[in-house]
């Protein structure tokens, strides 16, 4: 499967060569767990495991809370607290669940950072990349979807206005948002559709998750210096590589049993922490809740759809250039995808020829801003949209769409590389070789 | 320890009927629950008590329809022996839809709805009125001082003053402290749209005057202890579990930790002859 030259699955006994001839399952699953893998790979290489992990609990807690659930707009809400209540084991299976959805999103978006530092979007892992957002998007409509069932006031209210967001689109808005809801507001019809696709959507995650596997199976990780694997022998490429099973299998299983016992803590102790309190009362259309926030994990595009307001001269230009067509409100959702779709678009916007960040002198500085500022739009994101927060909030998201698409096509242009490691062979055994104790990383040039 | 803090909460404290955008000072006091922190658990006498007062005080109004008799025998609860919930439950009525009548409840039974429609249910007031997660919005203060849904219940019991001169005498409500989300006379606040005095204007008379209830173990009744007293029930009936998912989330800390522990060591194992074994340079 993989590009990489490494041992093909020989069947041993008579019932593998039986098994194998008819179905190739037995070769299938050898080259996947002993695909040869960059050993110099680091921490920041786990949480893909995390995530595959994160995703079968959600499946197998989802199933059973489903088993309890009634998605009905005068029972949807009792049914929850049936389940923290009566249901055997229903708190933990629900507390699990619900913060399942915050640890998924913190891995997702390690996952997505460390790509962007590492360059591991460029060529050949565009496809890889896109797939990858495409599942990222697919997160995010699920974990939406998800938030509507327990039919509190913020599911009532947050599918109010992010489905209002579609009526900002011209001319077909209003009948978009009323084929989404089922009705021309928020109710029975809305819930049970959420709620089936709330089930579905996961199991096509599920299967993206394999052709994401796929396709960085077929080019090969990247690694932390951005060096290829050798790949002209057999042995060239061993001395870069490690098999997956057991070296990194259980390098992935210790990271994911750290990650888990915060998680355990989290769920164990204070589990309503980063949810929000007001969805602890029963929707009531009636009632609008003062101050409508999302959950943590859509903060920063949340407050980059909230940043461009009609008193923003790139707004007035929009709404001059179109006749009026895009306003305030369309552009702000225009953003809030835009935001998205840069992301995706980054193989394409990046023209340095090295792929690590490690090796980029300036970029190192610029993307550690736009790490923070991701965290300063997930701030301003759940603060209200008065007072100076708009300002920070347009700021914050002018630097995201300059950093994709200005910074990183000049980048490319103006910034002098370091000199970068001849092979992974190199670095691996700069790190560790046994005579420094493995302290430095190796800046050998490239010969 | 008490410490009064002063929060600037939004007033999103999410009762109805209120359109208030302003953000409103509240005085919340950080007051000590036995069941706070990951080792804390629920003192039986206190959820008890707090049932007592519940039952003769709140009840007159509010409901707590979430919550089943047979709960309050339950372990991590109030723990009252079987035939005492028996003997609680058949107090009141309940309406039994095969009956078309109503009949004595049974400890299967729940708790009613609110007598008074205005009146929240309190199943889960403990755990909906978390809301005040400042500083700034970081909610820092209840993920380091535990501040949260009970403070404010118990605040806002003992948060009942006399009102600012500035408020008319006929102003609807009672003034109150620690509520955000209530109304407000125009007289108090000032040129720049500041509110002059903290808190609002419930619609709640205060509940608790001291001595309301009489308590058969002989604890003080003050309107401080009657109100920790009824904040630790109320955080029983929004959380009755609390104590089984404390020790399940210890339980999995432990475990997940050990394994941590064998699978570093395995892992290091596996490596090292990668990493520092013979080398072919």
């Amino acid at each position: 499967m993989s590009g990489i030259p490494h041992d093909h699955y020989e069947p041993k006994t008579g019932g593998e060569r039986w098994l194998n001839n008819r179905l190739p399952v037995l070769g299938l699953l050898y080259d996947t767990l002993m695909i040869p893998t960059p050993k110099n790979l680091n921490w920041m290489w786990i949480w893909g495991i995390v995530l595959t992990f994160t995703l079968a609990l959600q499946i197998v807690t989802g199933i059973v809370l489903v088993m309890h659930y009634t998605p009905h707009v005068d029972m949807a809400f009792a049914s929850v607290e049936h389940i923290m209540r009566d249901v055997n084991g229903g708190f933990m299976l629900r507390y699990i669940h619900a913060n399942g959805a915050s640890l998924f999103f913190v891995a997702v978006y390690a996952h997505i950072f460390r790509s962007l530092y590492y360059g591991n979007y460029k060529s050949p892992r565009e496809v890889t990349w896109i797939i990858g957002i495409l599942m990222y998007l697919l997160m995010m409509g699920t974990a939406f979807m998800g938030y509507v069932l327990p039919w509190g006031q913020m599911s009532f209210h947050g599918t109010a206005v992010i489905t209002g967001l579609f009526g900002a689109i011209p001319f077909v808005g209003e009948s978009i948002q009323t084929w989404l809801l089922g009705a021309s507001a928020v109710g029975q019809p809305a819930l049970n559709r959420f709620f089936s696709l709330h089930y579905l959507m996961p199991f096509i995650l599920a299967g993206l998750t394999i052709v994401h596997i796929w396709a960085f199976h077929s080019t090969g990780n990247n690694n932390p210096t951005g060096v290829e694997v050798r790949r002209t022998s057999k042995e060239e490429a061993k001395r870069d590589t490690l098999p997956f099973w057991p070296y990194f299998v259980m390098k992935d299983l210790f990271a994911l049993a750290i990650v888990l016992m915060i998680f355990f803590a989290i769920v164990g102790f204070m589990p309503n922490y980063l949810g929000h309190p007001d969805n602890y009362i029963e929707a009531n259309p009636l009632a609008t809740p003062a101050h409508i926030v999302p959950e943590w994990y859509f903060l920063p595009f949340y407050a980059i759809l909230r940043a461009f307001t009609a008193d923003v001269w790139v707004v007035m230009f929009a709404n001059w250039v179109t006749f009026g067509i895009v306003d305030a409100k369309f552009f702000g959702v225009l953003a809030m995808f835009g935001a998205i779709a840069v992301i995706a678009l980054a193989p394409w916007l990046d023209t340095s020829s090295v792929r690590s960040g490690r090796y980029r002198p300036m970029f190192k500085w610029w993307f550690a801003l736009l790490v923070v500022d991701f965290f300063v739009l997930m701030w301003v994101g759940a603060m209200p949209a008065e007072g100076i927060y708009p300002y920070i909030s347009l700021i914050g998201a002018a630097y995201w769409f300059g950093y994709f698409l200005v910074v990183l096509p000049l980048l490319g242009v103006i910034e002098k590389p370091l000199p970068i490691p001849a092979t992974i062979e190199d670095d691996f055994n700069a790190h560790y070789d046994p005579k420094t104790g493995g302290t430095h990383t190796a800046v050998k040039p490239a010969e | 320890m008490l410490r009064t803090v002063t929060l600037a909460a939004i007033a999103a404290m999410g009762l109805a009927g209120t359109a208030m955008a302003a953000e409103t000072e509240t005085h919340i006091t950080d007051y000590d629950f036995p069941y706070e922190g990951p080792f804390g658990a629920f003192d039986q006498m206190q959820l008890q008590r707090g049932l007592q007062v519940y039952t003769e005080v709140c009840a007159a109004c509010h409901g707590l329809q979430y919550v089943s008799y047979r709960t309050l025998h339950d372990e991590g609860g109030p723990g009252l022996p079987e035939d005492q919930v028996r003997a609680y439950a058949a107090q009141f009525e309940t309406f039994d839809e095969e009956l078309d009548d109503f009949r004595p409840a049974t400890p299967a039974d729940h708790f009613g709805k609110s007598a008074m429609p205005e009146a929240p249910d309190l199943s889960l007031m403990a755990k909906s009125r978390a809301g005040f997660s400042g500083p700034y919005g970081s909610g820092l203060n209840q993920l380091f001082k535990g501040m949260g849904g009970p403070e404010y219940i118990a605040s806002l019991l003992t948060g009942y003053e006399e009102a600012p001169a500035c408020a008319p005498e006929d102003f609807p409500g009672y003034y109150n402290v620690a509520f955000a989300a209530g109304g407000y006379p125009e007289e108090c606040i000032d040129e720049e749209g500041h509110h002059v005095a903290p808190g609002s204007w419930i619609a709640m008379p205060p509940p608790l005057l001291g001595d309301d209830v009489v308590y058969e173990d002989g604890h003080e009744a003050s309107v401080v202890e009657e109100s920790k007293d009824v904040t630790a029930f109320l955080m029983w009936a929004a959380e009755p579990k609390m104590m089984a998912r404390k020790q399940a989330g210890f339980t999995g800390v432990l475990f997940l930790g050990l394994l941590a522990v064998l699978l570093y060591f395995t892992n290091k194992r596996i490596w090292y002859r990668a990493k520092y074994g013979p080398r072919d340079e």
